[in-house]
């Protein structure tokens, strides 16, 4: 069973299309990457998988329909949704009593463990803690729910690259397990980049981009041009080209154009593009890019 | 025999398995209420306050209790019952007043606070319905309030009374023979009196609740000027009052529908000394008024319920 499926998911605000008929299926044991500009509908797709939001079409969570089921369904699915929605006024060791009283799968001790690695007291309040204490707590509390779907909503947001590469090395090491799932969205790309095993690109209310990131890794390649072999390369219609320090940088799409890596390696060196950068080829501002429909990413 | 000794230390230390079947429905609901008196003290302080001003007063005054039994021994102009209650009553009263306007302002919060701190979306990413939460806030002024009211009162007017004996001990009074005001008639009154004001401003509570489940702001001025405003134009337009006098007889309509305030002389009675025999139970219960205030509020929590589902943080 997958643990997400949804077709043709549609949710339109007073004049905007927020989800534009969404198609995605996001199988067990995955750590998946929703990757979008601003607005592109992630959070409002989040929110309809955690039913925090109505919609139209399809949507089944763990086997649920998230808007009628939300209570039930939140016994197996955790999320933190944006940062720092953990009231203030509450203290820690109130925080783990009542998530312990209301959740089933909790185990407090774990929690507690989580949060003896941290500075955090039990007796402080949530309004004393520093934003990056904030999350941290709000990590132990999730990872400490026994849950099979576990969705991050810019998890990491307003936090310094310290405590970022540990909200994710926690995230991997003390939690995931393979047979949990985890969807996740943030601008942090680079951060990401070696946590995920799926990446998913929305723009405009659209999946302009599904694959694995072997997928990923064999598909894309980025080829740092010698100077005189550039019109040769263009030639091999790349995807996106870009210039850095004086040298083109062409991104290529080895199923789309039926070049392979001998041939690119031919015109200059070769390496997998990071997230960034083929989220900017395929969504960037440039004409004629319009949520990567000329390219043809779509599943 | 064998499978018995397995089973017996194996389930305890498999919390898996009994977890899911131990939560009972009741759990959420009791950790939704420990949520609130957390989140609002005012809740248990206000009342507390209160009864700490009162007793503090009260101390006070009983440099005067000596003069004052002499006073009413020269048959002053109340019953003597009356003179003995008054104290008592007062502190009953303030405390009452004290869980109504408590109430008030919780209810004008409750479902404000957690959307205009985004706390809603950690809530919400709990095993906890939205009926369970909308629940556990409407209880607070119907239930919570009402009982703590009744349990501070019982508790401040019997060191009251410790006290005022003490001084009258002390003040060799010869006035031994009525210094107690008839308390257990009055305590019973009193739980009376508030199950009766909780039932009768059960919609004014829940009509605040789902104000404060939908306005993004400034609820106390939602939830009191629409009422007021229809109420003057209706006055304006039609120069009748109707909703007035409803909005009236919802705020104080409680005495009428719930006591005989005369007594069967024909007297009226005096409301610092309510003897049981006033009660009029069976005609409140049987009151168009409460049934339809019922009614109402049952439909404001029902719109309130649904509101949450679809509320986000403002």
């Amino acid at each position: 069973m997958a643990c997400i499926e949804a077709r043709g998911l549609r949710k339109a605000f007073d004049k905007t299309i927020a989800l534009d008929g969404v198609n995605l299926r996001i199988k067990e044991g995955r750590i998946v990457g929703l990757i979008g500009p601003n607005g592109a509908g992630k959070t409002t797709a989040l929110n309809a998988i955690l039913g925090l939001t109505s919609f139209q079409g399809e949507l089944r969570v763990l086997g649920r329909d998230p808007w009628s089921e939300r209570d039930r369904l939140m016994r197996d699915v955790c999320f933190i949704a944006d940062v720092a929605v953990l009231p203030r006024w509450i203290k820690v060791s109130q925080a783990l009593d009542y998530v312990a009283g209301v959740h089933p799968r909790f185990d407090r001790a774990k929690a507690e463990g989580f949060l003896a690695k941290t500075d955090i007291g039990s007796a402080s309040k949530v309004r004393e803690l520093s934003k990056g204490m904030v999350t941290q707590l709000h990590l132990a509390l999730v990872m400490a729910i026994d849950a099979k779907l576990l969705v991050l909503d810019e998890p990491t947001l307003g936090l310094d690259i310290l405590y970022r590469k540990q909200f994710y090395d926690s995230l991997l090491n003390d939690y995931f397990d393979r047979s949990r799932t985890i969807v996740v969205t943030t601008h942090q790309v680079e951060d990401v980049q070696h946590v995920l095993t799926d990446l998913m690109f929305i723009n405009r209310g659209r999946i302009v981009l599904d694959c694995s990131m072997e997928e990923f890794e064999s598909r894309y390649l980025e080829v740092t041009v010698h100077p005189e072999r550039v019109a040769a390369a263009r030639a091999l219609k790349p995807i996106y080209e870009r210039q850095v320090f004086g040298r083109s940088i062409l991104l290529f799409d080895l199923k789309l154009e039926r070049v392979d890596r001998q041939q690119l390696a031919a015109l200059g060196d070769l390496r997998t593009p990071s997230i960034t950068d083929l989220f900017v080829a395929l969504l960037g501002d440039k004409p004629g890019n319009k949520a990567g429909e000329a390219q043809g990413v779509v599943k | 025999m064998n499978t018995q000794s397995n089973a017996v230390p194996e389930s305890p230390l498999d919390p898996q398995a009994i977890a899911p079947a131990a939560m009972s429905a009741t759990r959420p609901m009791y950790w939704s209420l420990r949520r609130e008196f957390w989140e609002n003290r005012s809740i248990y302080i206000a009342p507390l306050a209160a009864a700490a001003v009162y007793l503090f007063g009260f101390l006070i005054s009983l440099f005067w209790v000596p003069r004052s039994m002499r006073g009413m021994a020269a048959h002053g102009p109340m019953p003597p019952v009356i003179v003995l209650a008054m104290p008592y009553s007062h502190a009953a009263m303030l405390l009452t007043l004290t869980a109504f306007l408590v109430g008030i302002f919780y209810s004008l919060d409750a479902l404000h606070g957690e959307r205009r701190d985004r706390s809603i979306l950690f809530w919400k990413s709990l095993p906890v319905s939205d009926l369970t939460t909308v629940l556990s806030k409407a209880s607070i002024p119907l239930v919570v309030l009402p009982l703590l009211a009744f349990a501070i009162t019982v508790t401040l007017q019997l060191i009251m009374l410790l006290l005022n004996t003490a001084v009258l001990l002390m003040s060799h009074a010869s006035t031994a023979t009525l210094w107690a005001p008839p308390l257990f008639e009055m305590e019973l009154v009193l739980l009376y009196a508030l199950i009766v004001l909780a039932l009768w401003h059960a919609p004014i509570y829940c009509w605040f609740l789902l104000v404060s489940g939908w306005a993004r702001r400034a609820t106390f001025l939602w939830a009191v000027l629409p009422p007021l405003a229809i109420a003057v134009f209706e006055k304006i337009a039609f120069r009748t009052s109707y909703l007035e006098s409803m909005l009236h007889d919802r705020l104080f309509g409680f005495t009428a529908a719930a006591f005989d305030l005369k007594d069967k002389n024909g007297v009226p009675i005096d409301a610092h000394f309510i003897p049981l025999t006033q009660l009029a139970a069976r005609r409140f219960l049987s009151s168009p008024g409460l049934w339809l205030g019922l009614i109402v509020a049952a439909a404001c929590l029902v719109a309130a319920v649904r509101l949450r589902r679809y509320q986000r943080p403002i």
